[in-house]
């Protein structure tokens, strides 16, 4: 029973797959490795007559799917403005409609096979392959073996690791075990169907039995079994030497390359990603968070691909260079450099065991353990550019190691713990650190999660609990073993020195880029700002703020509290700390400066009285917070800059601006700040921004930033970054999903985030102002969301602390009068969605699809 | 602008004075469109079995399935708005068939013989309603086969055939008013508050479901316009609303508040009131007698599933806004029947 190896002719789809259009079916005759013609069914966008297209992108698809998996990507290209795209996805000879030859193919034969049917093809201009599963390997190949014509390569949950190297994945070992593999892959569909199933969310049954319309029998999935068959799992296998030649020429290719990754691939596992970035290290990469082995099922794969086919420099011009954005740069430890002799304080922990016993960091100790670690971290083998995840709360640990690894040219990661767990593993996931620094708590985690990294702890652990959690090294070792080396030169300006991540109220939380240049901005934007100098004495109790306070040269006190639970910050600990640096100036998130407020007593007023600054950020503070903590911090300057992890100060704005600008359409955050400048992109009647960018007063749009302390960029999320991006290369702005509007006076307004604008049939109406008039009807915290299509939605107001459901008569009718336009539905709620960090972004997208259930009027489902 | 201004003038013109025939004009909504023909100048002729009690209107008794009241009622007419019905919730199909489907049919042809120019056909958005949630859709096309209930399909089949009938000789659109409420209502508000009243009204399901209704003057100006649009709206169907849609429980207990008695409390789960629905159309089959059933399965989906509608395209063709709405229609409601409290009438504004 030797591979029942019946041929058949090539044929055409079904007419009415989902998706797939009839015309771009074409049936073609080419000369084949066996020797013998063969007949490929393969998509083509292109018709008779059609004006030569500015390329030709060469689409395989693996195992064991068909061209069907590329149908976006040709109806893409087909809508898409701008220079044409021709795309081709071939049906590999025994797949999908392609010929079934009788005979199986290896590797090698079928990167030939591809080359021969091309010939016939004749493409025209570059060639851009794109490949997924097996097709990438096979598409690498072509793009290895027609250097000339390759302009690009795009791959997708593929890989071209060296067999041997790396053991093949527990799926596939079970599917290359002798018996199952008939069994699995052609006898029965279950190679196929459990292909189908793992697709994010579940394909409609229509697009499932599309994939399945060419396997229905035996002999038609006698591919399938060939592929998995052809899979090397060892070094001595058949197609070994191909995929490793493959492998090595991809490494030669100096084309522009784009991966695009679904992490949640049970075969293609992120490691693979971490591999194909090694061999091609230019390559831009977006990961799409969510997304599985079908990629192009899973997330909108057609949109990166052609959007990054306008914009790569697939003509072999230079990708044109970013204007540096400032030009004097002062390193972040140049205070710390400066004064390595000073004995005076620097930092304070104020410990969580004893609130009154402190832990005091001079200048001195603190440049030379930031110096030794840094040397010990490069004695161990941290280099340039290699991530390290910080897993540290804010203290004298956090710092050292901070800026020891600044020093050196790695890459810190700093994920904030108030993402949560399930946040932080994704985050962790995303940036693929190589070392992780962790108090022994979060290593433990690391070590259960399986998150990538050596891991090396802060604080000491005995010998037998640095074994169970895997530890290498110890701050405390690193910092006696480069206690004698000398440091390797710091690095430049616009290397990449830090991975922030977002707070993720909005989706996934984002990794974003700084460079040296840019952190060193953020540094002189709060010291400009802030008014800070070598005499402040600084309490940080908001964690990205606090990272800063070496590089002030203030004196820095971090206040006992649980990072992750900010509220858990009392007036008495503040206080406690602000006498242990004797502090002028708070920096203090929202929930913390809340929870002062409430815990204020006479105890803390001589201590609260000397201050001068209090700076709250990371989400919208009320006037009436900043009233009650006006009485409580009677000299102090209450501020509360606008700004997000991409721009961490676009505006300033304190109190007395508050009060001066009074009411209005959203929150006045006040004037741009800092060098930051703003505009707004306008939105249209559809509720999305375009047309010309203005900085004219009312006018609302999306608010766009730039600034010398912005982001350099998102991490590996490409598409992310470019649809980010407004202005120019040379002069990038970024676009912050915010929507506002300038006053006459030049202040901004923040109406909501752009995901949240409600577009109703008489316009386009911005949550923020909604809310505020909601409260000011008697609502504690109101959320104002749209149901229904754009264009056409109903407003809906949802009041907190309410019973869930309906709310009708006088609430209703207050919050109605008081709105001021029509609202469909006033809802209750017992607690808004918020994000963990701050408890105050409202999950609006979120609460619109609760709102939308419960008013399809089927049971209200708990959020 | 100014284009837009002249087609409209041109349009008003072009029916002012003219002779329409208004068919049902014995229901509260026929009868509004006939008193509002005639404000606006028109002559007035009204077909149905019962006079229709509008004044100044011309009437002509019968029905729309007897071939001489039609060609009485269509002679020398301009335009036909076409309201008759039968709108009950149960009842023989045969019987649903005769009067909505044959008789429209009939009515069209024998329109399109007497010369008439225009003609609007009252539809529903049942016709277009299978089932599930309705949240900001337009007028999608009526289903015959998949429209919920006697009612419902055979009007569905009625627009098609009107819709069909649309010629250069003989303009035909059809418009559809979603749950017509209004001071005098004998439907929608009398129901609901005369169970209230006598504390049987419960809510189906939450009485969350956001439905949008047509208060009665908003729903009489929307078939105006698109009888002085027919240049534009012709050969399709729209949906007419009051906008402002609400939930229906609050919607519900805003028509009790505006009478004066208190809204309900009382929620039915939806299968039990579809179950109870079951049940009361079969009884009320073998033994119909003079009252609706309480529930129907046609009314327990209508009163637990969102219907609202978006009216962008109805707005723009018909060049038409409702006016009052429904927060306003409500004060206008109970302001009636504060009048009628106060004139000492029994509080039932339908009698």
């Amino acid at each position: 029973m030797s591979g029942t190896a019946s041929a058949s002719a090539a044929s055409r789809p079904p007419e009415g797959l989902p998706g797939l259009d009839p015309a771009w079916s074409r049936l073609v005759e080419a000369p084949s490795s066996d020797g013998a013609p063969r007949t490929w069914h393969l998509l083509d966008t292109e018709r008779p007559g059609d004006p030569e297209p500015a390329g030709t992108v060469l689409a395989v698809h693996g195992n064991p799917t068909w061209s069907y998996l590329w149908r976006d990507v040709l109806a893409g290209a087909l809508a898409a403005d701008g220079p044409r795209w021709r795309v081709i996805a071939v049906d590999q000879l025994e797949m999908g409609y392609s010929e079934r030859t009788g005979r199986p193919r290896t590797l090698a034969e079928r990167v030939r096979d591809l080359g021969l049917l091309t010939e016939v093809l004749g493409l025209r201009g570059p060639v851009v392959p794109l490949g997924h599963d097996w097709g990438g390997i096979v598409a690498s190949g072509w793009a290895v073996d027609h250097p000339e014509s390759t302009a690009g390569l795009i791959l997708t949950n593929t890989a071209l690791h060296r067999p041997g190297s790396d053991p093949v994945p527990p799926v596939l070992r079970l599917a290359l075990t002798p018996g199952v593999l008939r069994t699995g892959t052609s006898r029965t569909g279950a190679f196929l169907e459990t292909t189908l199933r793992i697709a994010h969310p579940p394909l409609a049954p229509a697009v499932r039995a599309a994939y399945r319309a060419p396997y229905r029998s035996a002999a038609e999935r006698l591919g399938i079994e060939q592929f998995v068959r052809d899979i090397p799992a060892s070094s001595d296998a058949e197609s070994a030497a191909e995929i490793e030649r493959i492998a090595a020429g991809v490494e030669r290719l100096t084309v522009p390359a784009l991966l695009l990754w679904g992490p949640q691939d049970p075969v293609f596992q992120e490691r693979y990603l971490a591999d194909l970035q090694q061999r091609l290290p230019h390559a831009d990469v977006h990961r799409f968070e969510g997304a599985g082995h079908l990629v192009p099922e899973d997330a909108d794969v057609a949109t990166a691909v052609l959007t990054w086919l306008r914009s790569a420099p697939l003509d072999g011009r230079e990708p044109e260079a970013p204007a540096p954005v400032g030009s004097d740069y002062d390193p972040l430890w140049s205070v710390l450099e400066a004064r390595r002799a000073d004995p005076s304080t620097a930092l304070v922990e104020m410990r969580p065991d004893r609130r009154t016993a402190l832990r005091r960091v001079s200048w001195r100790l603190l440049a030379t353990r930031v110096e030794q670690i840094a040397a010990g971290l490069v004695d161990l083998g941290v280099r340039p550019g290699q991530r390290v995840s910080l897993l540290v709360p804010p203290g004298a640990d956090l710092t050292a190691a901070l800026y020891a690894c600044l020093r050196i040219g790695a890459v810190v990661v700093v994920a904030d713990a108030g993402l949560g767990l399930k946040g932080m593993t994704r985050a962790v996931n995303g940036a693929r650190p190589d070392w992780i620094i962790g108090v022994p708590a979060a290593l433990g985690i690391a070590r259960a999660l399986r998150w990538p990294g050596v891991r090396i702890a802060a604080g000491a652990l005995s010998p037998a609990a640095a074994r169970a959690l895997g530890v290498t090294a110890t701050l405390g070792g690193l910092a006696a073993r480069g206690a004698s080396r000398t440091l390797p030169p710091p690095p430049a300006a616009d290397d990449l020195a830090a991975v922030l991540f977002t707070s993720g109220s909005t989706g996934p939380a984002k990794g974003v880029r700084y460079t040296y240049r840019r952190l060193a901005g953020v540094r002189d934007a709060l010291r400009g700002e802030c008014g800070l100098t070598p005499e402040t004495g600084l309490v940080a109790g908001f964690a990205p703020f606090a990272l800063f306070g070496p590089a002030l040269g203030c004196r820095t006190a971090t206040p006992e509290m649980d990072v992750t639970r900010p509220a858990t910050l009392t007036a008495e600990r503040l206080a406690a700390a602000a006498r242990a640096v004797d502090a002028d100036s708070f920096f203090l998130s929202p929930a913390a400066l809340t929870n002062v407020v409430e815990t204020a007593s006479d105890a803390e007023r001589d201590d609260f009285a000397r201050i001068r600054t209090v700076l709250s950020a990371g989400a919208p503070l009320g006037a009436p917070l900043l009233e009650r903590a006006a009485l409580i911090f009677p000299a102090a300057t209450l501020r509360t800059p606008y700004g997000m992890t991409e721009c961490l100060m676009v505006t300033d704005v304190t109190l007395d601006d508050i009060r001066a600008a009074g009411t209005g359409n959203g929150v006045c955050v006040g004037h741009p700040a800092a060098g930051a400048r703003v505009r707004l992109a306008p939105l249209g009647a559809d509720g999305r921004p375009g047309g010309a960018r203005t900085t004219d007063p009312d006018v609302t749009g999306e608010i766009e930033v730039r600034a010398p302390h912005m982001l350099d960029g998102y991490d590996r999320l490409w598409l992310t970054d470019r649809l980010a991006r407004a202005g120019t290369a040379a002069e990038p702005w970024h676009r912050t999903g915010d929507v506002g509007h300038l006053d006459a006076e030049g202040r901004l307004w923040v109406e909501g985030r752009l995901p949240h604008i409600v577009v109703t049939d008489s316009g386009v109406v911005t949550p923020v102002a909604v809310e505020q008039r909601a409260e000011s009807a008697g609502v504690p915290r109101a959320a104002a969301v749209g149901v229904g299509p754009r264009g056409t939605q109903q407003l809906v107001v949802v009041a907190e602390g309410q019973r869930p459901g309906v709310i009708e008569g006088p609430l209703a009718d207050a919050v109605r009068a008081a709105v001021g336009r029509p609202v469909a539905a006033v809802l209750g709620i017992e607690r808004l969605p918020t994000d963990i960090r701050h408890n105050s972004k409202i999950d609006r997208a979120l609460l619109a699809r609760w709102a939308t259930t419960v008013l399809s009027g089927r049971r209200v489902p708990t959020l | 602008m100014g284009d837009d201004r002249a087609l409209r003038q041109a349009g008003a013109d072009a029916v002012t004075g003219e002779t329409v025939l208004v068919t049902g004009a014995s229901g509260f909504l026929g009868g509004a469109v006939a008193a509002a023909l005639l404000r606006d100048g028109h002559r007035v002729r009204t077909l149905q079995r019962r006079p229709s009690g509008v004044p100044g209107a011309k009437d002509v008794l019968g029905t729309v399935t007897d071939p001489a009241a039609r060609v009485a009622a269509l002679s020398g007419a301009d335009a036909v708005v076409h309201l008759a019905a039968k709108v009950t919730f149960t009842g023989d199909p045969a019987e649903f068939a005769a009067v909505n489907v044959e008789g429209t049919r009939a009515l069209l042809a024998d329109a399109a013989t007497a010369g008439v120019r225009r003609f609007v056909f009252v539809s529903s958005p049942s016709v277009a309603h299978t089932g599930a949630s309705i949240m900001g859709d337009g007028a999608a096309p009526a289903e015959p086969t998949r429209a919920r209930g006697e009612y419902a399909r055979t009007k569905a089949a009625a627009e098609l055939l009107a819709l069909a009938a649309d010629s250069p000789a003989m303009a035909v659109t059809a418009v559809r008013p979603h749950l017509v409420w209004g001071p005098g209502d004998p439907q929608l508000v009398r129901r609901v508050v005369d169970r209230a009243s006598r504390r049987r009204l419960a809510l189906v399901g939450t009485g969350a479901a956001l439905i949008d209704t047509c208060y009665i003057d908003d729903a009489v100006e929307g078939i105006l316009a698109a009888l002085r649009r027919i240049e534009v709206a012709h050969g399709t169907a729209y949906v007419l609303t009051s906008g402002e849609p609400r939930p229906i429980g609050e919607l519900f207990a805003g028509f009790c508040r505006a009478a004066g008695v208190a809204p309900p409390t009382l929620h039915v789960p939806v299968p039990v009131a579809s179950a109870v629905g079951a049940i009361a159309e079969r009884v009320w089959r073998i033994r119909p007698g003079e009252d609706e059933p309480p529930m129907t399965r046609f009314l327990a989906e209508q009163l637990s599933t969102a219907h609202w509608f978006d009216q962008r395209r109805t707005h723009r063709d018909l060049d038409w806004h409702p006016a009052v709405g429904v927060s306003r229609g409500l004060e206008l409601l109970r302001d009636a029947y504060t009048r009628s409290a106060v004139a000492g009438g029994a509080g039932d504004l339908a009698q």
